[in-house]
């Protein structure tokens, strides 16, 4: 698993005239851990997709007569201290992670760009604004920031995804601007403009579109950073709150019965890392075949 | 260099002034009078218009905004950072006595961060490919994704439950008892460096690769000098460069970090004051935290700034 760039020249050299979309699956999927990371990934989508009909049990059901129960036949991971499905409520907390994941890296992508298109493309003082505006956001650490907007807005699925898009939004806008502004140093913007294309079509067209590739690996890695935060608000029980399994809670409720029934930290905990593991392995492979120049800038 | 330095002042200024509006912006723009929220807190029974109107006047809220910031910021300066809802005490000196708890804490994993992964990442660049290069990469790897506080969880039960050969948790001052205090911060610092760890490795690994690459250090071999001479000499000083930067954002990190670890651990420091304060909506402290946390981390940025113009002299000072 070395880490260095795998545009390995035996490869190029050998490889007369393969067209970009090839080469890029080639260099892809040339890393083990990128599999790897892939398959993991696959993995928790069906998880996700198929929750109801994968998870043994219903993840909310209370049983008190069964609680607390080691790992067993029964209960392939044990129950907790209300008797509920480990296995069942480790499958459902998937769905939590991964759609606050996706939403907010949507959210926060956008919203992100935009700025940073704006900044990068007019100069001047537009850039000045915006850029300090990001970079005293910039200056919260993330999890503080949504801890504070949680802190205003309350609890509940829908705050935490605002809280953690907005977090996320200055990373985005700074790389957005830093791109616009090496990119539209090229003709082909200055030859757009000689043709009379307005700003927006200039921006959307010609500018964004030739912008992305960097974006996408960090939206890749914003996957994993968002789960990972969103279970941090969790465990400190501000985020998503209870009855919702989520991984982050789950891992906290462990805490208490850590001595007789370790599993129930444990279990969530291990399915956070390897899904964050997994989103930057990926994200890892993505950079190398999208532009393995940006090795070191993300 | 000095007008570097000033231009450097002058922008982490603007920051911090634009940290200071965001922060008194999101206690105006909070949901709810906080008039309203102050009374209710106090046990008046009944509230009446006039009442209201007399404590608006009190805290200066019949002012523009304007005004309002120039009260707040100005009381600031002068180390007023408000009282407590919940219990009327002073906000600043309830910090002041945590501070040091999370300082202590942060100071010791920045150093166990720079002493352990800047060395590995560069031993991995140097020994590339190597199985010792492997490991490290794949520790690296899985240390930047570990959530910490399950990590901690999991330590507390090899370490405290199972071998019980550290204490669960808690915090002992140093000067209190230096042995007990060490042996309760063994795994929360460890926790708390793994992040910056795992990012300083990485990120020392991939600069080095870059450096031993280039024509000077070629030449450094050409003439025969040994390797100790070239890679101590040529290559980390212009290698240990981004390393620098990434420093200073591990920072942001720890502080971070420290809110999930104190938790974890129970550690009376800033973060579980962030995170009771959260929980009980005292916002004084929220907002009085805010600050606090952005202010450390933008002048870390301008130190990581500054030492980087010191240590490259290079760097064109526009």
């Amino acid at each position: 698993m070395s880490g260095e760039a795998t545009l390995r020249p035996d490869i190029i050299e050998n490889t007369p005239r393969v067209s970009e979309f090839r080469r890029f699956f080639r260099v892809f999927f040339n890393r083990g851990v990128v599999v790897f990371g892939m398959f993991i990934i696959l993995l928790f989508v069906i998880a996700a997709v198929f929750a109801p009909w994968l998870a043994p049990y219903n993840p909310d059901k209370i049983d008190m007569n069964n609680a607390l129960l080691q790992p067993g036949n029964a209960h392939w991971l044990g129950t907790d201290s209300l008797g509920r499905d480990t296995l069942s409520r480790t499958i459902y907390g998937t769905r939590v992670s991964l759609i606050i994941g996706l939403v907010v890296v949507v959210l926060g992508s956008i919203v992100g760009m935009a700025l940073g298109l704006v900044a990068g493309y007019f100069g001047h003082w537009t850039h000045a604004i915006i850029m300090r505006v990001v970079d005293a956001l910039m200056a919260f650490p993330m999890l503080i920031l949504a801890l504070l907007i949680v802190s205003f807005l309350g609890g509940g699925v829908n705050n935490v995804i605002m809280a953690l898009a907005f977090a996320m939004v200055p990373a985005y806008a700074r790389l957005m601007c830093g791109q616009v502004m090496t990119v539209k140093e090229n003709d082909y913007i200055l030859a757009g403009r000689s043709m009379g294309a307005n700003h927006m079509r200039i921006m959307l067209r010609h500018l964004a579109p030739n912008c992305f590739p960097p974006l996408i690996v960090m939206m890749t890695m914003m996957l994993g950073t968002t789960i990972l935060a969103e279970a941090g608000l969790s465990f400190l029980g501000i985020g998503v709150q209870p009855p919702i399994a989520t991984w982050g809670n789950m891992v906290n409720d462990g805490r208490q019965y850590l001595l007789s029934n370790p599993i129930l930290s444990f279990a969530p905990g291990l399915a956070i890392m390897l899904v964050v593991y997994a989103f930057n392995m990926v994200g890892d492979g993505l950079r190398d075949a999208l532009d393995p120049q940006l090795r070191g800038v993300i | 260099m000095t007008t570097y330095i000033i231009r450097r002042l002058i922008l982490a200024a603007i920051v911090l002034f634009l940290v200071s509006v965001f922060v008194f912006l999101a206690m105006r723009l909070l949901p709810g009078d906080p008039v309203l929220m102050y009374m209710s807190a106090s046990s008046v029974q009944e509230i009446t218009e006039e009442q209201l109107n007399l404590v608006r006047h009190q805290f200066g809220l019949d002012k523009t905004l304007p005004m309002q910031y120039l009260d707040w910021i100005t009381g600031v300066l002068r180390g007023d950072l408000g009282t407590s809802i919940l219990n009327r005490s002073p906000v600043l000196q309830e910090i002041l006595r945590r501070l040091p708890i999370t300082f202590h804490l942060g100071i010791l994993a920045f150093i166990v961060a720079t002493i352990i992964g800047i060395p590995a990442g560069v031993l991995c660049a140097v020994r590339r490919g190597g199985w010792l290069d492997n490991l490290v990469t794949t520790l690296a790897n899985i240390g930047i994704t570990v959530p910490v506080f399950w990590l901690g969880i999991i330590l507390i039960y090899v370490f405290a439950l199972y071998f019980r050969w550290l204490p669960v948790m808690g915090y002992t001052s140093p000067f209190e008892n230096f042995w007990l205090s060490t042996k309760q911060l063994i795994m929360p610092v460890f926790c708390l460096a793994v992040g910056p760890i795992a990012g300083n490795a990485r990120q020392a690994r991939s600069s080095m690769l870059e450096v031993i690459r280039k024509d000077y250090i070629r030449t450094a071999w050409s003439k025969g000098l040994r390797e100790r001479a070239i890679i101590m000499k040529h290559a980390l000083k212009n290698g240990l460069m981004p390393v620098v930067t990434l420093s200073g954002m591990g920072v942001g990190t720890i502080l971070g970090g420290a809110v999930l670890i104190e938790q974890v651990f129970n550690i009376p420091g800033i973060g579980r004051l962030t995170v009771t304060s959260v929980m009980n909506q005292d916002y004084p402290y929220v907002q009085a935290i805010a600050l606090i946390m952005a202010i450390s981390i933008v002048f870390s940025n301008l130190l990581v700034d500054i030492s980087y113009g010191w240590l490259d002299p290079r760097v064109h000072y526009d």
